[in-house]
């Protein structure tokens, strides 16, 4: 598409009562089929993604917003939103870490992020601080060594029409949910993978490395496929508290592993969560999906998730080829006014399919936090396994914790378990490790990470580390 | 080292110290002795400085300090070690982590590097095999799944490694076999020392049979009402507390 179709495309919505804020690159508030080509305009993007968020679109109007979640907030109006904001030019980010609002930089101290690291997240003008394009180059000659393709989301669209074509959407198809529609019909970006036959990826793929990372918007999509006898290690979010503007985020997130592959992805979520009253938060409503393709293939997914006024996520597995394996471990922690509504879904297509759940809710403030989670068993999936695990830690009086456990075992050689427990940080507990010498605070963080340690030995190390340090601050002054 | 003035305190609305005083020097070890509901597990805690225990009267100094205005955590790193009578469960904390926190809590506030994963480890094999403990006690979690004697056993062992100024092991005699009695009274002889001073609370007479008492005590109401040396814990044995309760009424 040529320049020239676009700006008759812009401007010929701007007819139609479509503003576009030329200096900001946001859109006007509102969503309507002349949007939804708009944005796939600006990203350059070929018919048939055009085409297809279209009718995403136009299946999204005939949906309706689930209600069935452990979550209470206010209508979301979807005409106030803006669906497009292109990444903001250097001149209106701050100049130094100086112009950044303090709080934040404090917190970065706590978490102990390195000081080049802490103007990019606060969104200081990156060239000015450091060379990231010179390290992404760096590491993308390396990865193109193998094979691998890692990419944002609107490159693939360019440059891997063919493989976008085959896989977009066919795990969570458009009209999957509400909220998946939705993200289908206005996705801003994200990310690409993909990992030829037979490799191996040399190295954790994280979205710090990608080039446009910045600012990929409040409806991301990833898309990651494994070859078959392949393996990647993908690392999604960043522990430190990240600014947005954006109230409501619906992500979209596809895995596909073939024969004998594996997919390990880990996230850390940090969302803003609001202020003490639950004022400002980030609404995150996401839908995960790992599609195990192929015989003895293997999705593990592991988050952490602290941000966010309201979490409503699912990553969840589908287990069609035999001896294929699922695995789910989450930490997640709801503090002050956040409300948390999450788990899994773990369904059993194929013979001898396994899965494990691991599942750890901290509830503190007057949060509320829920685990939901499903297991299936459908009729031809001989000899599956599952075990579920669900522990749930309330700090002080006022939180709830929510366990949802579903099962629907339709083969009777299934083997499934389930142990769920709910246990309080005591005021015995705390008074025994301050007669011992620590602190209030660092005892609550001893028992909270004594409490996860069974999901953060799965994460990546350096990821595990900064994991702790982040629930140590996501918890501060939650008691007493 | 130790010095309580006409200490009264409270729990709720009831008041169990009545205006005792105690004073304890370095280098001795004190039994209190005294019927249940007399006050003494109320005197641990109070010197611990557990919030549900109000001070209503009196001065308690510790070291020429005001032990009355520090945190329960500042009077541990001053080197106050209390033994539970019930020591509570951590589950998932690693008996090991908890116990390598306390230690480098103390050394910081004491001016000294914090102790790494290996040093720590030798020393804690030592003092555990001192104790007769299995290393693998390091590994579980604090307290977790421990029968009564395990967990008497890692109070001493916490004991051992914090090494205190000032311990006052509450009960720590009860809910022992006599094996497990006298493993841990034979730990406690071995941290007997000139610098450290040693109050052991107890109901029965049995545990001063290993560990000699230069002083003992017995709490009535509230109030100590009478002090003596060993010999006291025996007669008390033989006459039970109505004798020291009335002689003290009469």
């Amino acid at each position: 598409m040529t320049s020239e179709n676009i700006e008759s495309i812009v401007n010929k919505r701007y007819e139609h009562g479509f503003v576009t804020d030329i200096e900001t690159e946001t859109f006007a508030p509102g969503l309507n089929e002349d949007v939804v080509r708009a944005i796939s305009a600006r990203k350059n993007e070929p018919e048939f993604m055009l085409e297809w968020r279209l009718q995403a679109y136009r299946q999204w109007l005939e949906m309706k917003e689930p209600e069935w979640a452990h979550v209470h907030y206010p209508p979301i109006k979807f005409d106030e939103i803006s669906y497009y904001a292109a990444p903001k030019s250097d001149d209106d980010r701050p100049k130094s870490l100086d112009e950044v609002d303090p709080k934040l930089l404090e917190t970065y101290d706590k978490l102990g992020i390195p000081l080049h690291e802490r103007a990019r997240l606060a969104g200081v003008a990156v060239d000015a601080v450091f060379d990231s394009v010179s390290v992404a180059t760096t590491f993308k000659g390396k990865l193109a060594d193998v094979g691998v393709i890692f990419c944002s989301f609107s490159e693939a669209v360019r440059e891997h029409p063919d493989l976008i074509k085959k896989y977009l959407g066919s795990v969570v198809p458009r009209r999957d949910n509400f909220y998946a529609a939705l993200n289908a019909a206005v996705f801003s970006d994200g990310s690409f993978v993909y990992i030829p036959k037979g490799v191996r990826c040399p190295m954790e793929l994280s979205t710090y490395f990608r080039i446009n990372a910045a600012n990929t918007g409040q409806f991301e999509r990833t898309l990651i496929i494994a070859e078959a006898g392949s393996h990647v290690s993908y690392l999604e979010g960043c522990t430190a508290p990240m600014r947005d503007e954006n109230q409501l985020h619906a992500a979209v997130v596809e895995l596909v592993a073939l024969d004998n592959a594996e997919i390990k992805y880990s996230t850390v979520q940090n969302w803003y969560p609001g202020d003490e009253n639950g004022v400002g938060g980030i609404y995150n409503f996401v839908t995960k999906r790992g599609d195990c393709r192929g015989a003895n293939s293997k999705i593990s997914w592991t988050q952490v998730e602290t941000g966010s006024a309201i979490t409503w996520k699912y990553p969840s597995c589908l287990l069609r080829g035999e001896n294929s394996v699922g695995e789910f471990y989450s930490v997640a922690v709801a503090n002050n006014m956040q409300q948390a509504d999450t788990g899994t879904k773990m369904i059993h297509i194929g013979a001898n399919t396994r899965s494990t759940i691991v599942s750890k809710g901290i509830s503190a403030g007057k949060a509320q936090n829920a685990y939901r989670g499903l297991v299936k068993i459908m009729p031809q999936a001989h000899g599956a396994r599952n075990h579920t695990q669900c522990d749930s830690l309330l700090i002080g009086k006022e939180c709830g914790a929510h366990t949802f456990p579903y099962m629907e075992i339709k083969n009777p050689s299934a083997k499934i378990e389930h142990e769920a427990t709910t246990s309080k940080i005591s005021a015995d507990q705390l008074f025994y490790c301050r007669q011992r010498g620590i602190s209030e605070e660092d005892a609550v963080n001893m028992i909270v990470n004594g409490f996860c340690k069974e999901v953060f030995k799965e994460l990546p190390m350096e990821f595990a580390v900064e994991a702790q340090a982040l629930l140590n601050v996501s918890l501060e002054g939650a008691v007493g | 080292m130790l010095e309580i003035n006409h200490l009264k305190s409270r729990i709720g609305d009831t008041e169990i110290l009545r205006g005792m005083s105690l004073s304890v020097n370095a280098g001795e070890v004190h039994a209190i002795m005294g019927p249940n509901g007399s006050g003494k597990s109320t005197l641990a805690q109070v010197i611990a400085g557990h919030s549900d225990y109000i001070v209503t009267d009196g001065s308690v100094s510790y070291m020429g300090k005001d032990l009355l205005e520090l945190e329960p955590e500042e009077r541990a790193r001053e080197g106050i070690f209390l033994g539970f009578q019930y020591p509570v469960e951590i589950p998932g904390v690693n008996n090991a982590y908890l116990l390598k926190a306390a230690v480098n809590a103390r050394r910081k506030h004491q001016g000294l590097a914090e102790v790494d994963a290996f040093e720590f480890l030798k020393i804690a094999r030592e003092k555990m095999a001192m104790l007769g403990m299995d290393p693998k006690f390091l590994n579980r979690g604090v307290n977790e799944g421990f029968s009564g004697g395990e967990k008497k056993r890692n109070e001493i062992l916490q004991m051992a490694m914090l090494e205190p100024s000032l311990a006052i092991l509450d009960e720590t005699d009860s809910g022992l076999d006599i094996d497990a009695l006298r493993a841990v009274a034979e730990g406690i002889n071995t941290l007997r020392a000139p610098d450290r001073a040693i109050i052991l609370v107890t109901h029965y007479q049995r545990l001063l049979d290993y560990i000699e008492p230069d002083f003992v005590h017995v709490l009535s109401e509230g109030k100590i009402v009478r002090s003596g040396d060993k010999s006291l814990a025996l007669e008390l044995e033989e006459r039970g507390y109505d004798w020291v309760h009335e002689a003290a009424t009469a």
